[in-house]
């Protein structure tokens, strides 16, 4: 980012730090830096503690891999939990999006990443082997891959199932198909045949007659 | 400034990047512009309607805007998506290498005819091939033959003797086989009388015939051997997904050992439990 003589050097440093934190433009960098610049001087240490503090307190999960302030973490510790089955997701922000819906009770394995070939990322950079020892450990009858339905998560997954499959283990992935408020007509064929092939029965009420 | 018109193209798309955060940056190879780089705006959004019609490994038809560095898709419809690609690890790994293939070997907005429909005939194959290497075989011969790195197969690359099935070489830096004078002077990998026999019968037999071909996991291992070393000469390079192809190849030994090794331990927490 080209410096400007009429920005003050320490006000072009904290606009080019905004900027390198994705999704930042050089625009909103810049709002960003002129509203901290005005803001009072307790909201700034707040950022700045807040900015230190995550840094300094945060590690990874020695169990499920995940993001934590203490190690096990929340998840991993609590025996309301069933530890019979893994959920394994891409990133930490996959397993907050799976807590909000509230459907699953098990444990999470968070990996850090998915397998992209052609960008030369295998499996040796995720955290798989974190999650088969877990497996060799742990008494697990299922293991959930709910990766990305996306080319990354499908050699994700195959790459997965391949190696968990030869330990026995049970292997499910999680269904796709149509997202809800979506069009079938503008659906793609790949998607509409995942829709139609993991249909799901509808149930029929009891007429009681 | 005069207003550039759209561009109306079939093409297959490559690889995609993410950009921002909705946003992705599709490669995509079209029979008359080569390869083109194009935004596909909102489709890490899960309502995107876009969103499936520009997964790799998709051929569709686009219509894309001239942007000034990018183009950006304005509308895309698949024409075939190959599902059998994405359902199978083995096709995919396959699929892919053709895809990075294409990708590293081709300029920017450079037509490639013959290239595109060779791609799309090989994915097309591939989807439904008992093979997937075989196919990937297949593919990188018709492959190298268009790039100008033809092997040669019916003359020695040195000393042009006419060669016959055994005791020849490989070489992917001379550019084909090298005759068993020549080979015992150093030039070159062994080249098994089945591998030789296998390349002859690739080159003048269809994708599905080399597939219906029996190949024993040695001479499997050594057409990878060769077929590689002459692709990374041809692209002056190696490819990023040959990684992922020797991952999968060692899963399962990887899972078997993992297994052993717990029930290993559990076996000794028992017997210090009796003791």
């Amino acid at each position: 980012m080209q410096r400007s003589p009429a920005t003050a050097p320490t006000i072009a440093r904290l606009i080019e730090a905004f900027h390198r934190l994705p999704g930042i433009g050089p625009k909103s960098a810049q709002r960003l830096a002129y509203h901290v610049l005005r803001a009072p001087r307790a909201e700034a240490e707040a950022l700045a503690e807040a900015l230190l503090e995550v840094k300094d307190s945060t590690r990874l999960c020695g169990g499920c891999q995940n993001i934590t302030d203490a190690d096990p973490c929340a998840i991993c510790l609590d025996p309301q939990r069933s530890a019979s089955s893994i959920c394994v997701v891409e990133e930490p922000l996959d397993v907050a999006a799976i807590e909000r819906s509230g459907v699953y009770r098990g444990q999470y394995h968070v990996l850090h990443g998915a397998i992209s070939p052609m960008d030369g990322i295998g499996p040796e950079d995720l955290k798989v082997r974190e999650l088969l020892a877990r497996l060799g450990d742990a008494s697990v009858d299922e293991v959930i891959l709910a990766m990305n339905p996306n080319l990354e998560g499908e050699a994700t997954a195959g790459y997965l199932s391949r190696v968990i499959g030869a330990m026995g283990v049970r292997i499910t992935r999680i269904a796709h198909g149509l997202p809800v408020g979506a069009d079938v007509e503008y659906a793609d064929e790949r998607t509409l045949r995942a829709a139609m092939t993991h249909r799901v029965e509808v149930e029929q009420r009891d007429g009681g007659g | 400034m005069p207003r550039q018109r759209p561009i109306r193209t079939e093409a297959i798309v490559l690889r995609q990047r993410p950009l921002g955060d909705a946003d992705r940056i599709c490669v995509l190879f079209s029979p008359t512009r080569g390869r083109l780089e194009a935004v596909a705006k909102g489709v890490r959004r899960p309502l995107s309607k876009l969103s499936g019609h520009v997964q790799p490994l998709t051929c569709g038809r686009f219509g894309l805007a001239q942007g000034r560095s990018l183009h950006v898709i304005t509308e895309a419809v698949t024409v075939e998506s190959w599902p059998s690609l994405h359902d199978d690890v083995d096709r995919l790994t396959e699929a892919l290498a053709m895809a990075e293939l294409v990708d590293r070997s081709t300029d920017l907005d450079a037509a490639s005819g013959p290239l595109y429909q060779l791609l799309r005939h090989s994915l097309g194959e591939l989807a439904g091939t008992a093979s997937p290497r075989a196919a990937r075989w297949w593919f990188t011969l018709r492959f190298l033959d268009q790039q100008g790195y033809r092997p040669e197969l019916d003359a020695c690359v040195r000393c042009r003797a006419e060669v016959k099935p055994e005791g020849n070489g490989y070489s992917a830096a001379d550019g084909g086989v090298v005759c068993p004078t020549c080979q015992g002077a150093g030039v070159g990998l062994r080249l098994s009388s089945p591998a030789f026999r296998l390349l002859r019968y690739m080159r003048r037999s269809s994708c599905d015939a080399t597939a219906q071909v029996r190949v024993d996991a040695d001479t499997s291992a050594e057409l990878d051997r060769h077929l590689r070393l002459s692709m990374e000469q041809a692209l002056d390079g190696q490819l990023r997904s040959g990684g992922f192809l020797k991952s999968l190849e060692r899963a399962e030994a990887i899972g078997r050992s993992a297994a052993s090794a717990a029930a290993e331990r559990e076996r000794e927490e028992q017997d210090r439990a009796v003791v």
